[in-house]
């Protein structure tokens, strides 16, 4: 045995491509599922929510405005850097309970790289032209809807988080995601993962803390265009969608199946946080 | 005002390491051919010896397409995602050795290395990833819920771009589950060969991708192989009218991506100096050897003249010369062969009357060369208006009207692509409408991607590459169509 004192991570939030403390100073301790302590975690503030919806909107034009080709390519590289950090995620999720690490890392990783090939195909397969009876070419694109708040499910910290943040960046939107309140560790590193991919500032932020403190601030914020509701406990539920009618946010919510199955992904996940644009144009010498 | 002379600034070969002699790729191994059959791949900007590259006679067409059949059980049965996941890694290694394919190219093939390294390596990584990511979602293609492969694919691919054209004929078969045998042209087999390389590096399993060179006669052999299901083609229009007599009465799957006589349009309200950029890429890029390339330019009769002076004024900058030049524009004809047949169609322009221009330049004593022409006072009936050239010689008519340009434009037995070039947007859509012809440049010219179906109409053959379009030569229709009736 080696009698070499290891070095600890600090878990920080992750805000426009930086790793800041919350404002607030305040931070919780992380145990695994059978109650070992596992280091601190930010509380994210109302304050951090509001910087992170920021460097979300500034990202917006940036992100959205890539080629569908230069996303994709940038998320199937977030694929091919979480298989190189397996072992972390894989010891995070076994801390978190997951039943079978490995298979929850591979799926994890696999769901990226099945979003990253949709970003230059749910166009051609949700879209397309109309056959308007006139003399007019009419088509219809489908664009990202903007900012998209994304509160993570509680359990299935990785798998069920990347389901739901990989379908809202695909298309273009920046999001502001809220890590599961338990097994925050998963989403932190895979913020790390993120920042060293090509995946620009501010297109993913991570807060962590009490999922009951933030669910509602950010279903209130007027610069949020769509709010996946999926990890939103079941008692701040209808709370939640009545601060979404203010500006009529899109909700969304995870489909309630089995995470590891097929049924778990779909282009509709990308359709539900975009907008379908139509354009007339006449035809004519 | 300082002049700057010209420099040349050659990209290296030494990124290039050329075996002297190659076999043939099958079943995961390189192989001898079983007669011993050898012809010589030159690089046609010097004539010198690249290598020294099997001949597929019919025992080798055999042994690859028995490889392909015993590889395409276990490979149609991986799932989707699995599958995916070889072509993502093809395309990575694509990428990262695009420096070296594409000096490679350059040599094989005589196309400027701007142009092979802009254009044909991206593109060709670009559509493997691009397929990679329908290998796991062909469900949601429009086929079906769950898509079937046809089997063993045969491909015969062009000498124009030799890398891209590979892309375009394997990355769907595989996504879709199919397996291929690629037969490269017999002037450019190199980079097709160095492929082979890549799905070693990827772990592809063997017999997935099996790689055989030779001549028009290896290809008739593959395309006739009683146990091939999907025969696709990129070529000259007569040897597709070939392959389609060839495969008659079989009930093998057909594409055909055949020639062309493409119209590029000019009307008088066009950016002049835009459109002139956009015939010089259409006709001169890759020395004119694009089956889609605009070499019957239309120009509305009032700005003729105007649009003449100024093309011209544009030719008179085009540098030919050494391929690997980062300054070149117009690289070397592929093949002594071809360059006959430009001489030849060429003469028959200025023996019918036409009046021939090029700029002055000076091309290397070495190689195969042409200098870009320009052919005025054409009319329909000439050869060069007619006939596909295949090189840097572009035809000049004149029109009227919309409805004569498009009279014009469709004159012709081929239907690939058109140009049109106007300020005004329903013109555009309203000439779209009108050209028969699968694809339409509206104010651009040569743009590909791989999510853009490409093919023609008519003689220029069936079936479409790219897009999701692109999937179907390459899927099982019969269960799709057994359910819609």
């Amino acid at each position: 045995m080696s009698d070499r004192v290891d070095v600890r991570r600090t878990a920080k939030l992750f805000i426009n491509g930086e790793f800041p403390r919350s404002e607030s100073g305040r931070a919780y301790e992380v145990t695994s599922h059978d109650g070992r302590p596992l280091g601190w975690a930010s509380r994210a503030s109302r304050k951090d929510l509001r910087e992170a919806v920021v460097a979300a909107r500034a990202a917006f034009p940036g992100w959205s405005g890539r080629t569908a080709y230069n996303r994709g390519q940038i998320l199937y590289r977030v694929a091919e850097l979480m298989e190189g950090r397996r072992a972390q995620f894989e010891s995070e999720l076994a801390d978190a309970g997951a039943g079978d690490p490995p298979h929850g890392v591979s799926a994890a990783i696999d769901r990226w790289v099945w979003y990253a090939g949709w970003s230059d195909k749910v166009a051609q397969v949700l879209g397309g032209t109309n056959p308007v009876a006139g003399p007019y070419f009419d088509f219809t694109v489908l664009e990202p809807t903007g900012v998209v708040g994304v509160v993570a499910p509680q359990d299935q910290s990785l798998l069920g988080l990347v389901s739901r943040v990989a379908p809202a960046v695909v298309s273009g939107n920046t999001t502001v995601v809220v890590a599961s309140e338990r097994s925050p560790l998963p989403a932190v590193s895979l913020a790390e993962v993120l920042a060293t991919s090509d995946v620009p500032p501010g297109v993913v932020n991570v807060l962590t803390g009490s999922t009951a403190e933030l669910a509602p601030w950010l279903a209130a914020h007027m610069d949020v265009n769509a709010i996946d509701v999926t990890g939103v406990p079941d008692d701040l539920v209808a709370d939640v969608e009545r601060a979404v009618a203010d500006n009529l946010k899109r909700v969304v919510r995870g489909p309630a199946v089995d995470p590891f199955s097929e049924d778990a992904q779909s282009p509709y996940e990308i359709a539900a946080l975009a907008e379908f644009k139509t354009v007339w144009h006449p035809i004519g010498t | 005002m300082m002049k700057f002379e010209y420099a040349p600034a050659p990209e290296s070969r030494a990124i290039v390491d050329i075996a002297p002699s190659y076999g043939l790729f099958l079943d995961g191994t390189f192989t001898e051919p079983s007669d011993g059959g050898v012809f010589k791949t030159v690089n046609p900007a010097s004539e010198e010896v690249l290598a020294e590259v099997a001949s597929a006679g019919a025992r080798d067409v055999d042994h690859a397409v028995a490889a392909a059949r015993r590889a395409f059980e276990p490979w149609s049965a991986l799932p989707g995602p699995e599958r995916a996941k070889y072509l993502f890694r093809i395309a990575r290694i694509v990428q990262e050795r695009s420096r070296e394919l594409a000096v490679l190219e350059s040599l094989d093939n005589g196309k400027p290395i701007r142009e092979s390294r802009d254009v044909d390596l991206p593109l060709a990584a670009a559509h493997f990833f691009y397929y990679a990511g329908w290998a796991d979602k062909l469900g949601y293609a429009g086929f079906g819920p769950d898509p079937r492969p046809l089997g063993v694919a045969a491909q015969v691919i062009p000498w124009n771009f030799p890398m891209l054209m590979l892309a375009w004929k394997i990355a769907p078969a595989l996504a879709c589950g199919n397996t291929v045998v690629l037969k490269p042209a017999e002037t450019t087999p190199l980079s097709a060969l160095f492929f082979a390389d890549i799905c070693r590096q990827a772990d592809l399993p063997p017999g997935v991708v099996n790689i055989i060179t030779g001549a028009g006669d290896t290809g008739r052999l593959l395309v006739e192989h009683p146990d091939v299901d999907k025969v696709a083609f990129t070529g000259s229009t007569e040897v597709g009218r070939q392959i389609a007599q060839a495969v008659s009465g079989s009930r093998k799957r057909v594409t055909l991506e055949l020639g062309g006589k493409a119209a590029n349009i000019v009307f008088d309200d066009a950016p002049i100096d835009q459109a002139v950029e956009g015939i010089v890429n259409g006709i001169f890029f890759n020395q004119g050897h694009v089956c889609c390339a605009g070499s019957r330019l239309l120009v509305q009769e009032s700005v003729a003249e105007e649009l003449m002076a100024a093309l011209k004024r544009r030719m008179a900058h085009l540098r030919v010369g050494d391929p690997l030049d980062k300054n070149t524009d117009i690289g070397a004809i592929n093949s002594a062969a071809q360059l006959a047949r430009i001489r030849e169609l060429s003469d028959a322009g200025a023996a019918e009357g036409a009046e021939a221009w090029s700029p002055p330049c000076e091309l290397p004593d070495r190689g195969f060369w042409f200098a870009p022409t320009v052919f005025t006072g054409v009319s329909q009936a000439h050869r060069i208006a007619r006939e596909e050239i295949f090189g840097p010689v572009l035809s000049v008519l004149t029109f009227r009207t919309p409805a004569e340009a498009v009279e014009k434009a469709n004159n012709t037995p081929y239907g690939l692509s058109a140009g049109v070039w106007t300020e005004k947007g329903s013109r555009i859509l309203w000439m779209a409408e009108r050209l028969r012809a699968g694809v339409i440049w509206a104010n651009t010219f040569n743009k590909f991607d791989p999510s853009s179906p490409f093919g023609g109409y008519k003689e220029s053959g069936f079936g479409r590459e790219g897009g999701r379009q692109g999937l179907e030569p390459y899927v099982d229709l019969e269960p799709v169509r057994g359910k819609a009736t």
